[in-house]
């Protein structure tokens, strides 16, 4: 494989690199007939994200067809080629990016200003293909905004925060931040963003759901098309489908694919595939907080001090949620392909659900069989063998 | 008990912001005292804190545009929250282009005080958020703790050197001691002590001037009044208190005074146009 990318294409690759490094540690390089795929999913599987060059964004693009070739570096060694952005847009000319088959080495030359040439040679490691199986076509709520907007939203959210909550209804979409139940419920400060849909280039929610995912990961994406101005698509399904977030222009596709936490089935409710909606939270309704109830209340406790006179925080149905997501333990790895597990939709918002985070489904694309199997269908032909795998 | 602010004007709400910030970075949790004309953050001496109490005073037409509560009952009209500070002033921070930022008690999962404020966008409907920062109600019974702090009855009083560069010196200091000995006296003289086995550094200020408490500041006439304006009063302090205090000051202050209760207690008084904070570091031995 050769290609050439020149100019201001360096520093969009080099914002790619380091968006994708927010996700995994691991680069996976995929040279293809319709361009170079760069790839990079972390360590649970729960979030994956992939970027896809076009022939035409590169001045040169040519692989020896018929090559199946993938590998895998340390992200961090690529994230070293373009370290400075401000530099590569100052001095970089062109960066040429050039296979050694038999020293098993990736070559990235970068050719500066004044005739500077800077050569990195990064060795990598054979991989299995990564390729995560989603089709953002078929789900029901598609939203597209200026990455402004987005970047406005999450800038609410302190850097820590974990997992954010999207609820959306016909005109409406609120983002809050979602509290895990059994940690300090009653001590976690709540944050509610509510956006109208006039706000979006493009809103069409079909289905009322409400779905959880991290926000850490999506902030990678948000970086990258906040710099390139790309407007940014969300893809929303039901709670357990992975929710996907993706910049296009003629020359690069970014997927980046996050889990999204599902009901677990056994507090499935026998609802109806597809009728019921999930409501979203209603307005804050600020004229009813009733506080007096609540002071006669603790007036006449018996409680110590401040920190105790609160009354006892609502005990609640389930606290043996595992967030860890089912892949670690029995589910996919990534070439072995496989069902995913098939659930009802749950939308029931009043309890709260005893939930976990799916983990991605890569591989199989078969057709959606039993809803109420709950285990994976390991009747599959494996196709490649479990060779290394990282831990 | 009821209570609610609205906040429109875009210098009020940053003062309000960094009155907040400054209070977050002094103590993670504080009492938030609101009266009808006033709102207080207040941290009483404990051993926890290592005795260190606080009391900040903001009269709330300066920063309000409409503010309504009704407190506990007609005589005990005030209502005393137990809040983390550091959560207000997160809230605060990201909506400083508001349009409006109300300020509500309410009860939620637990009682909060709500901020919601309207952003302003390109569209037709304002953007909403809002955060909801989980408060504790403190009862009647223990508001005898959060009361103002009476004046001490000072040996010194001195208006302090400027802020910054008090902090410059006491963060190298730090490095060397965790103690610190502050002394003045009355001719506007102030020296900044430490002291270790291996080296003393002090650091002098002149010229600094003395706050006219005038009479009914010495109050029993006596040994403020005939004092010798050479001679110096101290208090040793934990020397991390000092930075802190001093760290979390975000804008210069109109006045800035500390009294000094000899080898007692070290009273840092700073007064802004719009907020009033006195903060007290006990001595140590």
């Amino acid at each position: 494989m050769h290609c050439i990318v020149t100019g201001g294409n360096v520093k969009v690759l080099a914002k790619a690199v380091h968006s994708l490094s927010r996700i995994g540690d691991e680069l996976y390089v995929e040279p293809q007939e319709d361009g170079l795929a760069l790839r990079s999913v972390n360590s649970s599987r729960s979030a994956y994200a992939c970027f896809l060059f076009a022939p035409l964004f590169f001045s040169r693009y040519s692989t020896t067809s018929g090559d199946n070739f993938r590998c895998k570096m340390a992200i961090k060694s690529v994230q070293s080629v373009f370290r400075s952005l401000t530099t590569l847009e100052k001095t970089v000319e062109k960066c040429h990016i050039d296979l050694d088959k038999q020293k098993d080495r990736l070559t990235f030359t970068l050719h500066c200003k004044h005739g500077l040439l800077k050569t990195h040679n990064l060795s990598f490691q054979d991989s299995e293909s990564l390729q995560a199986v989603f089709d953002k076509d078929s789900y029901a709520n598609v939203f597209k905004a200026q990455p402004r907007l987005l970047v406005d939203t999450v800038i609410h959210f302190p850097p820590s925060l974990e997992e954010v909550t999207v609820s959306v209804s016909d005109e409406r979409m609120w983002v809050r931040n979602h509290v895990e139940e059994e940690a300090e419920a009653s001590k976690a400060m709540l944050t509610e963003l509510c956006l109208a849909s006039d706000e979006f280039d493009h809103f069409a929610a079909q289905v009322h759901n409400s779905v959880t995912f991290c926000l850490k990961e999506l902030r990678g994406l948000l970086v990258f098309a906040e710099s390139t101005g790309l407007p940014v698509s969300m893809y929303l399904d039901e709670p357990g489908s992975p929710v996907v977030l993706s910049v296009t222009d003629s020359v690069l596709e970014g997927n980046f694919v996050l889990a999204t936490l599902s009901d677990d089935p056994s507090l499935r409710k026998n609802s109806s595939k597809g009728a019921h909606t999930a409501a979203p939270p209603p307005p804050d309704d600020f004229m009813n907080d009733d506080m007096d109830s609540y002071l006669i209340a603790m007036d006449t406790s018996i409680a110590p001090g401040p920190s105790n006179t609160g009354p006892p925080p609502p005990s609640l149905a389930d606290d043996t949620r595992s967030k860890r997501p089912a892949a670690v333990s029995h589910k996919a790895r990534i070439r072995i392909e496989e069902a995913e597990e098939e659930e009802e939709e749950t939308d029931d918002l009043d309890r709260l659900p005893n939930k976990k985070f799916r983990s991605l489904f890569f591989g199989s694309v078969l057709p959606p069989s039993s809803q109420l199997s709950t285990q994976p269908m390991t009747s599959q032909e494996v196709l490649a063998s479990d060779s290394e795998e990282e831990t | 008990m009821k209570f609610r602010g609205k906040i429109i004007d875009i210098a009020c709400l940053n003062h309000f912001t960094r009155v907040v910030t400054t209070i977050s970075k002094l103590t993670k949790m504080c009492v938030l005292r609101l009266t009808p004309d006033n709102l207080f953050f207040v941290l009483s001496g404990k051993v926890a804190n290592g005795g260190v109490s606080m009391w900040c005073e903001l009269s709330q037409a300066n920063f309000f545009e409409e503010y309504q509560m009704e407190g506990v009952s007609s005589e005990d009209n005030e209502i005393c929250l137990e809040v983390t500070p550091e959560n207000l002033s997160r809230a605060l921070k990201t909506v400083q282009n508001a349009k409006a930022v109300k300020v509500k008690l309410t009860k939620k999962h637990c009682p909060c005080l709500t901020i919601a404020a309207e952003l302003p966008t390109l569209s037709s409907v304002s953007r909403v958020v809002t955060h909801d920062v989980p408060v504790d109600v403190i009862p009647r019974r223990l508001w005898h703790e959060f009361k103002e702090p009476s004046m001490p009855d000072f040996d010194v009083s001195i208006y302090l050197p400027p802020l910054k560069t008090m902090k410059n010196i006491v963060d190298r200091m730090k490095n060397l001691s965790n103690f610190l000995v502050i002394e003045a006296n009355l001719n506007g003289e102030m020296n900044l002590k430490i002291e270790t086995d291996l080296v003393s550094v002090t650091t002098h200020f002149r010229d600094l001037g003395n706050p006219p408490w005038g009479d009914d500041a010495s109050q029993d006439g006596g040994p403020s009044q005939s004092r010798d304006p050479e001679s110096m009063v101290e208090a040793r302090v934990d020397i991390r208190r000092l930075q802190q205090f001093l760290m979390g000051q975000q804008v210069n202050p109109s006045k800035a005074m500390c009294n000094i209760v000899h080898q007692s207690v070290l009273h840092l008084i700073l007064l802004h146009e719009d907020m009033s904070l006195q903060y007290f570091i006990p001595a140590v031995a």
